[in-house]
């Protein structure tokens, strides 16, 4: 089977071209070494199967972005059978500059001149035969949206012949110097020698480490200025040859892409409009009060409950039909993501009552039935019920992305995320993460930086998700029920202030110490506007699906049993029920930890009952809602709470927070510290599995476990900060002091006024 | 006269005299179309004042007040 690689620039439909060849076929990985994707499939359309792989967007063959160099790698050693060179009609100029590289390698070429229709639109005329014959190569005319051209595209393709010399558009002004360095490469032996040679008069990194190749250069005479000449020339041959093959018609002054960007990227307008676009986001996939429907706050509520209608019980909803109805209403009108949500719950409970029953029928011993029912369907139900928010997430953000908005918001965002050390890019991985931070960590792919990646995938779950807000509002809910001071929402917005704070700290942090390094620079391209397409769209979020669920039904799952095992066995391996939870080996690990979270106010001052913190807080790591609903279950097992139990979990907590006050003889202030850094505690802490599996998939090899022991020193520091100043507030002289030392130590050794090494190795002496 | 890019105004064009700066910079300007002889127009800046936004061989191109001031350019 021959193989075709699709190389271009990037948001020239090179997607889009990929998506209508190989159409289901495709199998989304990464490259090896580089979070970067890697698409393959094949095109089935000709007599012969032809594999096809998707190279990543690049302006240039240089060795700097990682994508650059995974295309640049992959042209001159896996030697694809051809490369279809992707060209986007709209934007000859810039496109042709890669093609001029690509023509210098020893690889049968054909170009394929996408969105003519545009530029037909336009008025503006290219005579595609005339840029065939400058540049030696087939070109074709194709609209990868459209799906027109691509037959005749890969017909051409097949019957090129199958070897092809290099060619390069540099001729006259470099003729010496490139013959000298030609002659070096082809001795040496290396394919593609032409390439080489142009690479290493542009004094190129890869190429001048070459052994003897710095020698070359230097006979060449070339000063370092070859670089300039080189990209000029590329320009100049292109423009040159332009000239005769396309025509512009006359037009506008502005386009209807530079209008709305007008609008979008306004002095005064820009952020607002981009904080209602956020909120909408947000709104349509998390919100259970579509458009305020129902009104603004609970005293405004006019909507009727099923219950209330007479179509339901307490118990649940009369029939199936109701059944489905409540999918999208009960009470107040969902959201597009809640009916999904809804929707895929419905269908998996039935699936795990009708086993439950199958099992209790057929005489299932207790413990079986928990486990397959509870524990192994119900772990992964857990994890699928995220499915559709995240998808739903990730589709708007896709949208945004597509369409080119998302490049405008880093232009608009750059300033202020440069004092910071990272680039405008990183703004909406950390938005995404008050939503979800597995579709978060994925996105931060966008960031050019390994280094700025990596700090920002280890702040995202400071930005408190949506699993985690239920945690927020039962134990502020509780607080406000037992003591009867302060209030709830502002208890929970001043912990969504203190996540963010922590991200900032944490940020500034690791970019001045362990993740040292420049800001990257933020020279790109802004895309005109245009609508994203649908199938590219479908497709996007269909292999973001399949990922997800490999995953839950692998890592995820397995970590889920081994939780729900550890709460329903004792030591001597009997099962247990919910209500005798107290006796499992989770609740002795949860004794045994108890003691560590001294210093944050919930482990040894809570006295005989402490542990359920502790238990609460290991059992998140399924599910950040799970912590409420082990309370809640806790609650019941150690009678503090009578009754059948809620799913706010508000009552339960209070009946905690008495039985322990109680017990312990704390004083409420003490207690309200320490319940509030048992909130930052879960905020920061190692997040859910689902998100534990992106952030290590998504960053560098051996970086996650560093991670893991990060968001543990940050959420026990954090927590320990909130406890003590909370309880005491002396310590915060403590804290203050603490602060001040590490951060002039940090800036000490960044200025180099202070060399930890040279105090170590005089001590030696 | 010869004005650093990031000394631009909006609305103001010039030719590109010459392009400095560290080694990666400097490439990824070429890369993207910034080289010496090529025409541009300052386009916008960003609402607190950086990067900028500037229209170059038929596209638009952001870039920081930084990588800007690597940039000579003749103004017209």
């Amino acid at each position: 089977m021959r193989t075709f690689a699709l190389a271009g620039n990037p948001n020239c439909g090179k997607t889009t071209l990929f998506n209508a060849l190989t159409g289901s076929s495709a199998h989304v990985g990464n490259w090896p070494g580089v979070t970067v994707d890697k698409r393959e499939g094949v095109y089935k359309g000709a007599g012969e199967r032809v594999a096809v792989v998707d190279l990543p967007g690049i302006y240039s063959l240089s060795p700097y972005t990682p994508e650059e160099v995974v295309s640049r790698n992959y042209i001159l050693e896996e030697k694809p059978d051809a490369i279809i060179n992707i060209v986007d009609a709209t934007n000859l100029e810039r496109n042709l500059y890669l093609t001029t590289q690509i023509l210098e390698c020893d690889v049968p070429v054909i170009i394929a001149l996408n969105m003519m229709d545009e530029v037909e639109k336009s008025g503006d005329k290219i005579d595609v035969k005339a840029i065939e014959k400058t540049l030696g190569v087939p070109v074709v005319e194709i609209s990868a949206l459209r799906n027109t051209g691509i037959k005749e595209l890969m017909s051409r393709a097949l019957s090129m012949p199958p070897q092809r010399k290099g060619t390069t558009v540099l001729k006259g002004v470099l003729d010496k110097q490139l013959e000298t360095a030609y002659a070096f490469y082809e001795g040496e032996g290396v394919s593609s020698p032409l390439f080489h040679a142009v690479k290493l008069l542009e004094n190129d990194e890869i190429e001048v480490q070459r052994n003897g190749a710095s020698a070359v250069l230097e006979k060449t005479g070339a000063d370092e200025d070859l670089e300039a000449v080189i990209a000029d020339e590329r320009y100049k041959y292109i423009s040159g040859s332009l000239s005769g093959a396309k025509t512009k018609a006359h037009r506008e002054a502005l386009t209807k892409s530079d209008k709305i960007d007008r609008v979008l990227t306004h002095r005064v307008w820009a952020i607002p409009i981009f904080i209602v676009i956020l909120f909408f986001i947000f709104h349509l996939t998390f919100s259970e009060n579509l458009f305020y429907l129902n009104g603004f706050s609970e005293n405004q509520a006019w909507m009727p409950s099923l219950v209330e209608l007479g179509l339901a019980t307490e118990d649940g909803p009369n029939n199936f039909g109701v059944e489905i109805l409540a999918i999208f209403y009960d009470g107040t009108v969902y959201s597009p993501g809640v009916i999904l949500t809804n929707f895929l719950n419905l269908f998996l409970d039935h699936i795990s009552d009708g086993v439950i029953s199958l099992m209790e029928r057929g005489g299932a011993a207790e413990w079986a039935t928990g486990l397959v029912g509870d524990g192994i369907l119900g772990g992964i139900f857990a994890v699928l019920g995220f499915l559709p928010q995240i998808l739903v997430l990730f589709m708007f953000f896709s949208i945004l992305e597509d369409s080119g908005y998302m490049a405008r918001i880093a232009f608009v965002l750059d300033r202020v995320f440069r004092r910071f050390g990272l680039s405008g890019r990183a703004f909406m991985p950390m938005i995404m993460g008050f939503g979800c931070s597995v579709p978060a960590a994925v996105n931060t792919r966008t960031l050019a930086d390994e280094k700025e990646r990596t700090a920002t995938i280890r702040v995202i779950p400071f930005f408190s998700c949506g699993a985690k807000l239920p945690i927020l509002t039962a134990v502020a809910g509780g607080i406000v029920m037992t003591f009867g001071v302060g209030n709830a929402d502002v208890i929970t917005f001043s912990m969504y202030l203190l996540g963010i704070c922590t991200a900032i700290v944490c940020v500034l942090l690791m970019r001045n110490t362990t993740l040292k390094g420049e800001t990257p620079p933020f020279i790109m391209e802004l895309p005109a506007y245009h609508a994203p397409g649908f199938k590219n769209l479908m497709l996007h979020l269909w292999d973001k699906t399949k990922h997800f669920v490999k995953k839950a039904f692998t890592i995820i799952f397995a970590s889920t049993v081994i939780i729900w095992l550890f709460s329903h066995l004792s030591w001597n391996w009997h099962y247990l029920p919910d209500e005798q939870m107290q006796q499992s080996m989770l609740a002795s690990l949860g004794m045994f930890l108890q003691p560590l979270f001294t210093p944050l106010g919930f482990g040894a001052q809570l006295g005989q009952f402490g542990w359920v913190f502790a238990v609460a807080a290991l059992t998140g790591l399924v599910a950040k809602e799970n912590v409420i609903a082990t309370f809640t279950t806790l609650a019941i097992c150690i009678s503090a709470y009578a009754g059948e139990g809620t799913e706010e979990g508000i009552e339960e907590l209070a009946g905690l927070i008495k039985v322990i006050t109680a017990d312990a003889g704390l004083s409420q202030r003490e207690f309200i510290a320490a319940l509030i850094a048992f909130i930052a505690f879960n905020m920061m802490t190692v997040p859910c599995f689902a998100a534990c599996a992106t952030a290590k998939a998504e960053l560098e090899k051996g970086k996650f476990k560093w991670t893991l022991l990060f968001w543990l020193a940050v959420s026990f520091t954090v927590g320990a900060m909130v406890y003590t100043v909370g309880a005491f507030i002396w310590p915060l002289a403590i804290w203050f002091a603490v602060a001040a030392v590490v951060a002039t130590f940090i800036v000490l050794r960044n200025t180099g006024k202070f060399d930890i090494t040279k105090i170590f190795g005089r001590r030696k002496k | 006269m010869v004005k650093l890019l990031s000394e631009f105004a909006v609305g103001e064009s010039g030719i590109i005299k010459s392009v400095k700066g560290e080694g990666r910079i400097r490439r990824r300007l070429f890369d993207m179309g910034v080289t010496p002889g090529a025409e541009l127009t300052m386009r916008k800046k960003a609402p607190l004042g950086d990067p900028i936004e500037i229209t170059l061989r038929g596209y638009e191109l952001t870039l920081r007040k930084d990588e800007a001031s690597c940039v000579e350019v003749e103004l017209k």
